[in-house]
């Protein structure tokens, strides 16, 4: 079969990007931003709490955390469970020892099961950050207006005040963004194409997108790329001290990272992870604050 | 299909009631040699291929074979040494083709639990009576040969059915290793019987550490250490389980064993702390001496679902 010649028109071909959520803005080319605290880069810690449901659709693609072996998949689904009934907890009492708050993100599902846990998170004054509805409901493009807003609608009953969103697997549709603004969500984690807060165009008023690292998770470097604990740890210390030392040239920048409960929770890594904060925490000239705080830390351009 | 296999209801670790192992112990400890038979030509199942190059896979068919010709001979002898008993997760199987090992391992009055007849028959598509029958075969065989009644399984494989639980609890098992939802032991919802799931690994599994994540044995070696003085840790608070799954044609490679050894050994050097047992016995002293206060506290927390194993109320 050939392929038709509108194959070979390119309707966006033009200067910038080829979308219109944001403006291309290089590095080189604006002002650096400063932080309030007059702190030198902002970092934020995500700690996803998911549900892998043991009959996961494979559609539109199985998420990366989800079954693997054939129905019931015991293995699996109660590995994954080990996070939101122990890990999760070692993860609490490692940020409680050093001080520091974090952006939990949660499915719909996990407020829905396991309320015990949702109010040791709000009891620990962290944030609490809509997740979707679970691991087996990714937002696509596959998806009508009316299922997707069915899908945010039951995050946003389960979490009538959060300001935070990131979809199951940071996967989305072309309008997720708008229906996230409808309903209220100010501060997106799926996108990361800069390293300070950027404003994403939508339907209803601007959404926030915070730059969540996908070469620092935690999935990925210690699962996918099964690196070891200490490793993972110094590269994220790595990040905050590279950001750190070109603040004089680059301004205030900020970064998040991911503490999987399943992942980091296990006691083995315990050890990385309480090194990992410690560090974070002994850092004077970083911010290590929520993901809601975030935007709010940086002066807007011209503020001095 | 059940998004949930309501098999155990949500329990957060913070706060549990303390649990104490015998002789003020805050960590037991259980090691869990698999002796496994995979055949040679196994026959096919629709849910899984056997050997994933077809069969006969030459090289991964002997190298277990390997396991049980040199490799379980020097991990027996490496816990003999340190007077430490296996809880062997067994190829029911391996007792008619291997009696040499079933013979070494009786003596040493180890523990011997169910791991299927063989690891190349999986329990997928089983109709109900045939997985009765791999576990009463299990049950009747262990006992010929050794006089033992077997209380632990571990799916053949790790391959399971909606009703694998209630079967075992049924024919009065005390122990699954197949769950491995957390670090203490909880009841199991069957629908009679007392099943308790005993914390087995996968995470510190040598299959896992070695085939699937590549780690180096001193990498290996480094984590049990790190995994190890977590659960001790811990254990102050409320006694906590672990165990450590080998495989002999892993870990008794002749560049791993050494390595292990020295886990092995700081594991030993801390038995002020540590109760080092079997998997049967730390099943015994929980469904005797803390059942009633797990599903106590479990009611408490608020958030159990009733019904049993994939059957919601």
């Amino acid at each position: 079969m050939n392929l038709p010649e509108s194959y070979l028109e390119y309707s966006k071909r033009r200067y910038g990007l080829d979308h219109d959520r944001h403006d291309w803005a290089p590095a080189d080319r604006r002002g650096p931003l400063q932080l309030k605290s007059g702190k030198k880069a902002a970092a934020f810690i995500v700690v996803p709490l998911e549900f892998f449901p043991l009959d996961p659709p494979a559609k539109p693609f199985s998420h990366p955390g989800s079954m693997k072996t054939p129905y019931p998949d015991l293995r699996h689904y109660t590995t994954r469970d080990y996070g939101s009934r122990v890990g999760v907890f070692r993860i609490l009492k490692a940020l409680e020892d050093v001080g520091l708050k974090a952006t939990f993100a949660v499915n719909a599902a996990v407020a829905e099961r396991y309320p015990p846990l949702l109010k040791a998170v709000e009891h620990a004054g962290h944030e609490i950050a809509a997740h979707g509805v679970s691991t087996a409901h990714i937002h696509h493009a596959g998806l009508s207006c009316q299922q997707e807003e069915e899908l945010i609608d039951r995050c946003r009953a389960a979490f009538p005040d959060a300001k935070t969103w990131i979809s199951p697997a940071r996967n989305q549709s072309y309008r997720t963004l708008d229906l996230l603004a409808k309903a209220r969500f100010e501060v997106c984690l799926d996108w990361e194409p800069d390293q300070r807060p950027l404003a994403l165009r939508t339907e209803y008023g601007p959404i926030t997108s915070l730059p969540l690292m996908n070469e620092l998770s935690d999935y990925t470097l210690l699962i996918d790329r099964r690196q070891q604990a200490d490793d993972w740890a110094a590269q994220i210390l790595e990040a905050a001290q590279f950001h750190l030392d070109t603040y004089a040239d680059a301004g205030a920048q900020c970064f998040g990272f991911t503490l999987t409960p399943y992942i980091v929770g296990q006691p083995f890594r315990v050890s990385s992870l309480r090194n990992l904060l410690s560090g974070l925490a002994g850092m004077p000239e970083l911010e290590v604050v929520t993901a809601a705080q975030v935007n709010s830390s940086f002066l807007l351009p011209g503020q001095a | 299909m059940l998004s949930d296999p309501n098999l155990y209801d949500y329990w957060p670790y913070a706060g549990r009631p303390k649990l104490v192992w015998p002789g003020e112990k805050k960590l037991a400890f259980w090691i869990a040699p698999n002796i496994e038979y995979y055949e040679y030509a196994p026959p096919a199942n629709p849910k899984r291929q056997a050997w994933p190059r077809g069969n006969p896979d030459i090289v991964g068919y002997s190298q277990r074979s390997w396991g049980n010709t040199i490799g379980h001979w020097r991990l027996m002898e490496l816990l003999d040494k340190y007077g430490m008993r296996g809880s062997i997760s067994l190829s029911i199987g391996l007792i008619d083709h291997h009696p040499e090992i079933i013979e070494a391992v009786a003596e040493r009055d180890w523990e011997f639990f169910s791991h299927g007849i063989y690891n190349t028959r999986f329990s997928y598509e089983m109709t109900e009576d045939q997985e009765r029958a791999v576990i009463r075969d299990s049950i009747e065989s262990v006992e010929r040969a050794t006089g033992q009644r077997i209380r632990g399984y571990l799916a053949p494989a790790l391959t399971h059915t909606e009703q694998t639980m209630d079967l075992i609890a049924e024919e009065d098992f005390w122990y699954t290793c197949d769950l491995f939802q957390d670090d203490q032991p909880q009841p199991v919802k069957t629908k009679s019987g007392k099943l308790i799931s005993l914390p087995y690994s996968l995470e510190v599994n040598d299959v896992i550490t070695y085939s699937v994540m590549g780690y180096t044995p001193d990498q290996y070696t480094d984590m049990l250490k790190r995994h190890f003085d977590q659960l001790l840790e811990e254990g102050e608070e409320s006694g906590t389980v672990m165990c450590i799954p080998l495989h002999a044609y892993l870990v008794s490679q002749p560049h791993r064993l050494r390595p292990f050894e020295e886990a092995l050994a700081y594991i030993a050097s801390h038995s002020d702390d540590v109760w080092i047992t079997t998997g049967r016995e730390i099943a015994d002293y929980f469904r005797n001496t803390y059942w009633d206060q797990s599903l106590m506290d479990i009611r408490a927390r608020g958030v159990a679902k009733g019904g049993s194993g994939f059957e919601l109320a």
